[in-house]
Parts: structure tokens; sequence; C-alpha cells
């Protein structure tokens, strides 16, 4: 029991930092410019396939790959901010709601007659890495690593950085940023921009242990939303630690009840959460 | 922050509606066969025999049906380019075939064979494809009086609904997995530990909930008995729970859920002696696995693999009828330019027996031809075939096994599928342990 509890928390954690990636880029967005991404899940479902078809197309290393998901969600980010989001960003939040939920539409209608809805693998082993009753795949390592990576990357980026400064101080106020002399717009674009290419690296991330279809974002979605509650939405660190906490439960959960219990009680603290510290664990952007 | 709250509520709902609209993809139960009526017009010492059925020309079963179809219409060639069926009195029988698209829907068939018996005068019946629409049609064939073979169907529960002129060739859900759990007891009689794990769609819960009680019945001890939901791809929290030493993996579902299942096993460093999974294993596809595809088991309705013989008939004890293994194959290739699948095969079983019933029968009545099957007990190419005839579970199929495959390395390295199951039918002995 004591061996199976460890190999569980540590499962469980592996796969809570990409849990933690994925749900940062939708906190991002939500935190800067108050827009609920329903395209979310599938730009993670894009960044999967993004994975598959730079390794078995071209050959490619999946964690080169995840370079030139990056450089490609970023500039997706950007375009679908410029037609679906910026028009609305003023709007009430069902607007902002609404569009991107066409987005997320439009990605699963043309994903589904492109690629069908049949599950995609993407072939690429690590081995494994045994120490005493571990046995952890050498993929979900690496797409730890990658992940811890990538939040402290963004965490420079938002505290050392001028444009991540300015990402702040529009997500603090957006009118007494402008009244400075930032250019909101096109902090606003960045930002969903960087939301976009979290969402992309998260999934080229889980596409190297998972099976995947273009629907399979959808999961992450729904886990996003529960670890930006759980961290405090608009936190991004406060994100990878809801991932993590939510990866813990997932792993720990099946080691003392029946798998099937993992979602009720999830969603009962996710509930509890909203209940009793609304801001998250970690507090949010009130 | 109680707008937030709220919101987050909303968006909670909203996602969980779109998982839930998103759907699990399609699972491909094992299925069924076309129905044949038989409808015997007299011409002196010739006589035609008209058999019905109907067949997935369009929707979700189409392939499979489709290839059930061929193999009926490969023994509907060849009994009347022999001259068709000589009975003991000197009467010649030919053999005509009458089929309808049924659209892979249930709500279609019950009308279609109603048309068949009426309009159409079959004399016999052979199942569509799939157990859910071989069950709708099983009532007309006993409302009408028509024996009917069922193919490409394996639902238990058709049979003990007390029809007496249904009759199963596949083998039935419920022993997809015990035959893997009578080869782990040949192959080690020490084993005691089994974890089963699968999906929780109907069929696969069938199949493990006969499979644990089986596996009880013999002593073993089942360590982790848990399923996941259709469309699950993290199986460590389920692979965690098999406990250390454990002797036998049995479970799965269909491909995508036990292609994922053996490669996580596999990474996780489970070294399990034996692992026999549903529906995945026997597909060519699950070789792309590499290592972790290598000692997996499967079962399939049949396989071009099997060696059922003459010589096998005789070991069993039983009649060999119809052609060779080899020769059936070789024909369904010449014809269809494609390897035969269980679903082909289990289409030119259902004519074969059905003839041979007739044949015994010395006659095409249809009480005859029953009291035939009632005592047929004989192998074909297809395996072993024997009826129940109880009243309760009458015409379910039960001297039919699955053949179990496993994945080997052959000569040259390369991973070869091998059927290691039933004794009857095997092509290679068990590499065992698995890992």
């Amino acid at each position: 029991m004591p061996a199976q509890v460890l190999t569980s928390v540590v499962d469980g954690l592996m796969l809570g930092f990409v849990y933690g990636v994925a749900a940062m880029g939708m906190t991002l967005i939500w935190g800067v410019m108050r827009v609920i991404n329903l395209s979310h899940g599938p730009l993670i479902a894009l960044g999967m396939f993004g994975t598959y078809f730079l390794f078995t197309g071209l050959g490619l290393n999946p964690y080169l790959g995840l370079l030139l998901i990056a450089v490609v969600g970023l500039v997706a980010g950007f375009v679908i901010y410029g037609v679906a989001v910026h028009r609305v960003i003023n709007a009430p939040y069902l607007s902002s709601l609404l569009a991107t939920f066409a987005v997320s539409m439009m990605i699963i209608g043309v994903g589904t007659a492109a690629l069908s809805t049949s599950p995609f693998n993407v072939d690429f082993s690590l081995g494994s890495v045994a120490a005493g009753p571990l046995t952890i795949p050498g993929t979900r390592l690496m797409a730890a690593f990658a992940a811890v990576l990538v939040a402290g990357l963004l965490y420079l980026f938002l505290y050392r950085t001028k444009p991540g400064k300015a990402i702040r101080a529009v997500s603090n106020n957006r009118g007494a940023a402008e009244l400075m002399g930032i250019p909101s717009s096109r902090v606003l674009a960045l930002s969903f921009g960087i939301g976009t290419m979290l969402a992309g690296l998260a999934g080229g991330l889980i596409a190297t242990f998972f099976p995947f279809t273009i629907l399979s974002g959808e999961t992450y979605q729904l886990k996003s939303f529960v670890i930006g509650v759980l961290g405090g939405l608009g936190n991004p660190i406060g994100a990878l630690v809801g991932g993590l906490v939510l990866g813990l439960l997932e792993g720990i959960i099946p080691a003392f009840m029946p798998v099937s219990w993992v979602p009720v009680i999830e969603f009962a603290l996710f509930v509890l959460v909203l209940l009793i510290r609304p801001t998250g664990l970690l507090g949010g952007r009130a | 922050m109680r707008k937030i709250a709220v919101l987050g509520l909303v968006l909670l709902v909203v996602s969980l509606t779109i998982v839930a609209c998103g759907g699990a993809p399609a699972a491909t139960q094992p299925g069924a066969a076309p129905a044949a009526g038989q409808a015997a017009a007299k011409t002196g010492g010739e006589k035609t025999v008209t058999i019905g059925f109907t067949t997935s020309q369009t929707g979700s079963a189409n392939l499979e049906s489709g290839r059930q179809t061929n193999g009926f219409k490969l023994w509907l060639d060849e009994i009347n380019a022999k001259g068709g069926l000589k009975l003991a009195d000197g009467t010649t029988l030919k053999f005509a075939s009458k089929s309808y698209d049924d659209e892979s829907k249930k709500d279609r068939v019950q009308e279609l064979y109603t048309k068949l018996v009426n309009d159409d005068k079959a004399d016999f019946l052979i199942s569509p494809y799939s157990s859910g629409l071989a069950d709708a049609v099983a009532v007309i064939a006993e409302q009408y009086g028509r024996v009917m073979i069922t193919a490409g169907a394996s639902s238990d529960s058709t049979h003990d609904k007390g029809y007496s002129l249904v009759y199963m060739s596949y083998t039935p859900a419920s022993r997809y997995l015990t035959g893997a759990l009578d080869l782990l007891a040949k192959l080690d009689p020490n084993a005691k530990k089994v974890a089963i794990i699968n999906e929780k769609d109907k069929f696969s819960t069938d199949v493990v909930t006969a499979a644990k009680a089986y596996a009880e019945g013999k002593g073993y001890q089942i360590v982790t008995f848990e399923g996941y939901d259709t469309g699950a791809t993290d199986f460590a929290p389920y692979i965690n729970k098999i406990p250390a030493g454990v002797d036998a993996v049995i479970g799965g579902g269909h491909f995508a859920d036990g292609s994922t299942f053996a490669r996580q096993l596999l990474e996780k460093g489970i070294k399990a002696k034996f692992i026999a999974l549903l529906v995945a294993p026997p597909e060519p596809k699950f070789a792309e696995l590499g290592d972790a595809a290598l000692g997996v088991i499967g079962p399939s309705q049949w396989e071009p693999l099997a060696k059922y013989s003459a010589e096998g008939a005789k070991a069993a004890g039983v009649e060999y009828y119809g052609p060779k293994l080899e020769d059936f194959v070789t024909e369904y290739k010449g014809k269809y330019t494609e390897e035969p699948s269980y679903h082909a095969a289990g289409g030119y079983a259902a004519g074969l027996l059905l003839q041979k019933a007739i044949e015994t029968a010395g006659s095409t009545d249809t009480q005859k031809v029953k009291a035939a099957l009632d005592k047929m007990d004989l192998m074909t190419f297809f395996g072993r075939t024997k009826f129940d005839t109880s009243e309760k579970t009458h015409g379910l199929q039960l001297g039919h096994d699955m053949v179990y495959i496993q994945w080997q390395k052959g000569a040259d390295g390369k991973l070869t599928k091998q059927v290691v199951w039933p004794e009857a039918g095997k092509s290679a002995s068990a590499l065992y342990p698995a890992r």
C-alpha cells in the first residue's frame, strides 16, 4: 500500500504540471482581458496534432517540435484575437464567450471533417525510469520538466520584462495603463497570443503520452476551469499550483477508492472553493 | 467576486454539456450475420431454397456486415456451382438468396424480415450483422416459424427469451475471455492472482462479469476489478491498483483504449506473465505498439491462421464438415482480393451450417431441420459448432470457442500474430511468461 500511494502521488504530480500549463493559458487570458476562452480546449487539441504531424510527418523530435508549436500558437492567438475577440472586448462577458465558442466550433468542425474522431497516437517513447517501487515513463518526466520550464519562463516574462509588466499593468487596471501610454490593444493581443501558445504547448506535451482526437481538448479545458478556480482565476502561478493539486487528487483518490469517485471529489472541491474562498487558494485578481 | 463564482459555475455546466455532447467514440460491437430464408419450389427432382437476410449496405456496420455477406455469397456460389445439394431421397436443392439494405438500423429489420418471409417466401433466415439487429429479428423468425442462423451476433440474452428456431453460430459474449483463463490454467497451474480492468460499456462489462465468475469458480483470486469510462486515455490510476506479484491482467474494451492500456502497462513496468485484452489485439494495427504488443493475447471469433482440420475434429471425436480452412481462405481471397476477417468466415459458416442441417434432415421442412440443428455437433473451418437445446437458453452456441491470438516475435524479430488457443486450432505455443 505505501508503494502504491507513492506511485500514485508521483503520477499525479507529473500530470499536474501539464494540467498547470494548460490552465495557465486560460487563466492568463481571463485575468488580463476578462474573456472566458472557450476555444481553449480545441487549441489544446491542435497542439496535440501539431506534435503528431511534426513527429510523424517530418520526423521532428516532439520537444523540438514544441518550439515551432509555440511560435505558431502565438501567431494563431494574435489572429484569433484580431478576428474574433477584439471587437467584443468591451462588450458584456457573454459576447466574448460566444465569440470564442464560435471559434471553438469552427476548429472542431473543420478538425472533425479533416481528421475524423478516431484516435491518433504519437509513437514516441523515452523508455521508463525505475527507482525503487516507482516506474515513471520518460515522456511524462520530460513533460513535467517542460511544464516547469514553461511556468518559470512565463514568470520571468511577466515580472522581468517590459511587455510582461505591461500585461500585468493592463490586467490590473486597463484605463490607468492606457493613461500611462501602454498600448492596451497590443498588450491584449499579446496576452491572447501567449494564452494560445500555452494551450498549444500543453497539448503538444500531452500528445507524447496519451492518444487524442480533435475532441480531446475539452477534458483539459474543463480541468482548466477547475484549476483556475482552485488557484485563483487570473493568477498564472496559482494555476500551476491548482494543476498540481488536481493531479495529486487524481493520483491519490484511486489508491483508496474506486476510480469513478475522482470527478465526484474533484467537483465537490470545486464548489467548496467557490463557496468558501472564491478568490482561489492563492488569491486571484478580484 | 460573487459574479466570478456564478460565472464559474455557469462555465462548468457549459463545459460539461460540451463534453457530454462531444460523445464517446462509437464502439464497435461484435456483430451479426445476414439472414437467409429458405423457399423451396418443386421442379421435378430439383428444388430451389431461398435464404433471406438483410445486409448493412449503409450505416455504421457497413464494413463488417458487407464482409459477412461476402462470406455468405461465396458459400452460395460454391454450393450452386457444385450442382447444388443432393438429398438422400434424390432431390437436388439449389440455393437462392434474397436480401435488403437494413441501413444498420434496428427499427428497419423487423419490417424487412417480415417482408422476406411473407413476400419473398424465404425458407430459411440468416440474421443481420450485430447483436442488436439480430436480437430484433429473432422474434420475427420465431413468429413466422423460420429457422434462423445468427452470425455476427454474440449477445447471450437473445437466447434467454424462449426462442426455439434461432441458432447462434458465434461464441457468446460471456465466453470471450473464459478461454483465456483456461489457457492460463494450462500454462501455469500456480498462477493465482488476476487483475481485471475493463471498459465500462455493456459488451465489455458483460464479458468481464462472466470472466470474473468463471475465474473465481476456478479458484483464481481477483486482485483488482475496475472499470474505466469509454474514451479513457490515462490508465495510470488503474495500473497503480494492480498489486505487485500479479499473474494475469485481463480486460480492455475496444481498439483505442485497449491499445493505450497495453502501451501504458509496458511503460509502467507491470510484469504480468499473462495479458489478455478484448477486441484490440487481433487488429493488425496493434503490432504498431512494438514491445507493448509482445505477448499480449486477444480473443477473436476466427482467424485465417487457425488450424481447424479433419485431424483436429477426429481428435475431438466429432465429424469435420465442409471445405478445408486453407481452401476457404484461398477462395475468399480469389473472389474478394482481401484476407477473410472473422465476419466473412462467419457469413460462410452460417450458410454451411444450414446446408449440413438440411442434408442431415433430408428435407427442407422447418421442424426436421430444427431437429438436425439440435443434434448437430461438428467441426468446420470456422471451428466447432454445438447448440444449447435446453428450454431456457435454446440455440445458444456451446461448441464454438474463441480463437486466442498472441503477438510473438518471429524468426526475423518482427511481431507476428499466432493462434495459441484452443489446442485444436493453435499455430504456435503460447509465449509464457509474456513479460
